[in-house]
């Protein structure tokens, strides 16, 4: 379903927009490193059918999106920070926090489950817009504040506990074993669908909505931005208590997948979201991408996990390896294209 | 109006930029004399010093030297958070250099091989960092990022995956021998501060690191050379890690392509904000970086003495790191200095 969302508008982004620059090469190139993400994903799909059997079957590529719902849900949060400007490294430990406030709730303080999550998600959300007020207002930097809520967020998850909670509660198990068919023989888990869920309101959101438009144009220029008379903090704190909402998600979908609440979890994960950002065409300076190329930047990341799985000979920390010499790829042939896009 | 009162001198010493980072320390120095009443004592024991003050520089060693090359890193307002991993590296290499040998004297290389060879692959690693942030115009946070996600992967290759046990006692003398009564890695640590001070303050290299930071075009136009000087900061950046990576594999005695310097970069960046050299680049002060690299230290000791649990340290550390950001924030001053003031308008609008 993924595949067929609409293709984002070509909403003017950089400037200079309103002349009759040649309109098709324009749009080529901003559509650049989508479509070398996507092609990427064919390929390594393609390379991976020949080697393996039973690489190309559907469950193969469904269970892409069901081990990396949490993933897709944070990315898309870090996509609209990083297009406003900013970065943030809290993610994973928000996810952590979420799955021990969970487990803590569910486990020890015997509160039901559709309780639990409405609260962590505000939870998540309020600690995004402090984090954003703290940047907006006091303009400080993202990287020190974001990294200081990673800090605190981890400490947190040890002040419950410094053990592993594991989740026995009848309800998460049901829900994390709901399958909802595809095709005859294939399946999402619940977490997929709503990943996909978050995925359509989020492009939505950075592409139809004021709140999005405002989170480009802060990125692409702040001064501008508030010259223009856009609500530079107001968008500044809204794209941060997204992201908290996302990773809170993020954290719901990974106590579904983990049942259980541990300190540890989802560790570096900060790094696997801004990695998937970038591959998924998106600017670190701001203002330029789509949130729908996280999507294959998250996909892309899976595939290669899972055709270094297939292989078995290869061990896991050629990951690693592949994910740098991924993002080394992106950013130098974005270096090139932004140098193309400022001498023109 | 209690600032009318205040002795000049000690004015004077806030005002100064160590000031503050050196109350911060001489504040928990203090906390930890009076919970734990040996803390001060240093005794000569087994022929070396032997007391918790030596303890705390002795764990500091590691992290003073990658923040000595963080500062440097920053004063051209870039930043590395690849260090962690690259102490990563560096121990492994120095760990398949010295092999597996269960004979606690045998090595696959001889030891200054082993050394050079964990310094030379740790510089390779500043220098591509460098190159990617001087010549290909990238970022430093994503340039370095990417150094930061493969070098555990190269680290783990390294190592097989495994946790790589040293047997060879020679190559203990850099993390855990005394010389002189001193542990050897505080002494390493003061020799790297040494030339880097006299580097910085004998030539006019401080100079052009502070005017690449504040404003590398100017620089660039002023004769500056930006670029080399630039990619020089990574280098050594690069370098101070392997020496990190060395004293860390060296004092446990084992190489640990996973977990090696992990989350190290985050504390070394921390050291150097909390010493007083601001993340925007170009004014930096070395021993700031050093005490705020004690400041950490001492900050963990005290938590581990008053018997909470270590990992809550990181909540403490937060709240470190959110009460510095604030003092340094203009914004946030601004508005606090229109609170004190609105009663009615002191001197002090003056000295601002």
């Amino acid at each position: 379903m993924n595949s067929r969302l609409p293709k984002p508008p070509s909403v003017p982004i950089t400037p200079g927009h309103g002349g009759r620059a040649p309109w098709r090469s324009r749009t080529q190139s901003r559509y650049l490193p989508l479509a070398a993400t996507i092609a990427l994903f064919i390929a390594v799909s393609v390379i991976g059918s020949t080697m393996y059997t039973g690489f190309l079957s559907p469950q193969v590529f469904l269970n892409l999106l069901i081990d990396n719902a949490f993933l897709i849900v944070v990315a898309v949060g870090q996509t609209f920070v990083i297009l406003s400007g900013g970065i943030d490294l809290s993610v994973g430990s928000v996810i952590a926090l979420t799955t021990m406030v969970s487990a803590a709730l569910v486990e020890k303080a015997g509160w039901h489950p559709l309780a639990v999550i409405p609260l962590v998600l505000l939870m998540g959300t309020a600690f995004g817009t402090f984090m954003g007020w703290l940047i907006a207002r006091f303009r400080l930097q993202p990287f020190i504040v974001t990294l200081a809520g990673m800090f605190l967020a981890r400490g947190l998850c040890y002040l419950i506990s410094i053990d592993s909670i594991s989740i026995t509660h009848p309800w998460y198990a049901a829900v994390s074993q709901i399958r909802i068919p595809v095709m005859s023989d294939a399946s999402l888990s619940i977490g997929a669908v709503i990943a996909l869920v978050v995925l359509a309101i989020a492009v939505f959101v950075a592409h139809y909505t004021p709140f999005g438009r405002s989170i480009y144009a802060v990125g692409g220029n702040p001064h501008s931005a508030l010259l223009m008379g856009l609500p530079v903090h107001g968008a500044t704190i809204g794209a941060y208590a997204l992201s908290g909402f996302c990773s809170s998600l993020g954290g719901v979908l990974f106590t579904f997948y983990m049942l259980s609440g541990y300190g540890l979890h989802a560790m570096g994960l900060e790094l696997d979201a801004i990695a998937s950002v970038v591959i998924g065409g998106t600017l670190l300076t701001g203002g330029v991408g789509y949130v729908i190329g996280t999507l294959f930047g998250v996909l892309l990341l899976g595939i290669i996990q899972t055709l270094i799985s297939f292989d078995g000979s290869l061990s896991s920390w050629w990951t690693k390896i592949a994910v740098g010499a991924l993002l080394l790829v992106f950013c130098l042939s974005q270096r090139a294209f932004g140098h193309r896009a400022a001498s023109r | 109006m209690d600032d009318a009162v205040r002795p000049n001198a000690l004015r004077a010493a806030l005002e100064h930029r160590l000031g503050w980072p050196i109350v911060t320390l001489a504040l928990l120095l203090a906390l930890n004399a009076a919970f734990n009443p040996g803390f001060l004592h240093i005794e000569w024991r087994d022929g070396h010093l032997y007391g918790s003050l030596i303890d705390i520089l002795n764990r500091a060693a590691p992290l003073a030297v990658v923040s000595l090359g963080m500062t440097i890193v920053i004063a051209t307002r870039g930043i590395d958070i690849s260090v962690g991993a690259i102490v990563a590296i560096a121990g492994a290499v120095a760990a398949w250099a010295i092999g597996g040998s269960i004979a606690g004297d045998v090595t696959r290389l001889p030891l200054p091989v082993v050394l050079l060879a964990a310094l030379g692959v740790a510089l390779l690693c500043g220098v591509w960092n460098g190159l990617l942030v001087a010549r290909a115009g990238m970022q430093p946070i994503i340039a370095t990022l990417i150094l930061m996600v493969a070098g555990r992967g190269i680290a783990q290759l390294i190592t097989s995956g495994q946790i790589i046990t040293i047997y060879y006692s020679p190559y203990f003398f850099f993390g855990g021998g005394y010389f002189l009564g001193l542990p050897v890695s505080i002494l390493i640590v003061a020799l790297v501060f040494a030339l880097l001070y006299l580097a910085i303050t004998r030539t006019a290299l401080g100079l052009f690191l502070q005017a690449v930071g504040i404003n590398p075009t100017a620089a660039r136009v002023a004769g500056v050379q930006a670029r080399r000087l630039t990619l020089g900061a990574y280098a050594f950046s690069g370098l101070c890690a392997g020496v990190a990576g060395i004293l860390i594999s060296s004092n446990v005695k084992s190489a640990d392509g996973n977990n090696a310097g992990l989350l190290l970069e985050l504390d070394a960046i921390l050291a150097v904000t909390l010493g007083g050299t601001a993340l925007t680049g170009g004014r930096f002060t070395l021993a700031g970086s050093v005490i705020g690299a004690l400041i950490i230290q001492t900050l963990t000791y005290l938590i581990y003495s008053l018997g909470v649990p270590p990992e809550v340290n990181l909540v403490v550390k937060a709240i470190v790191v959110f009460a510095v950001m604030m003092l340094q924030s203009g914004e946030f001053r601004a508005t606090v200095a229109k609170f004190a003031r609105r009663p009615a308008l002191s001197d002090r609008e003056v000295h601002r």
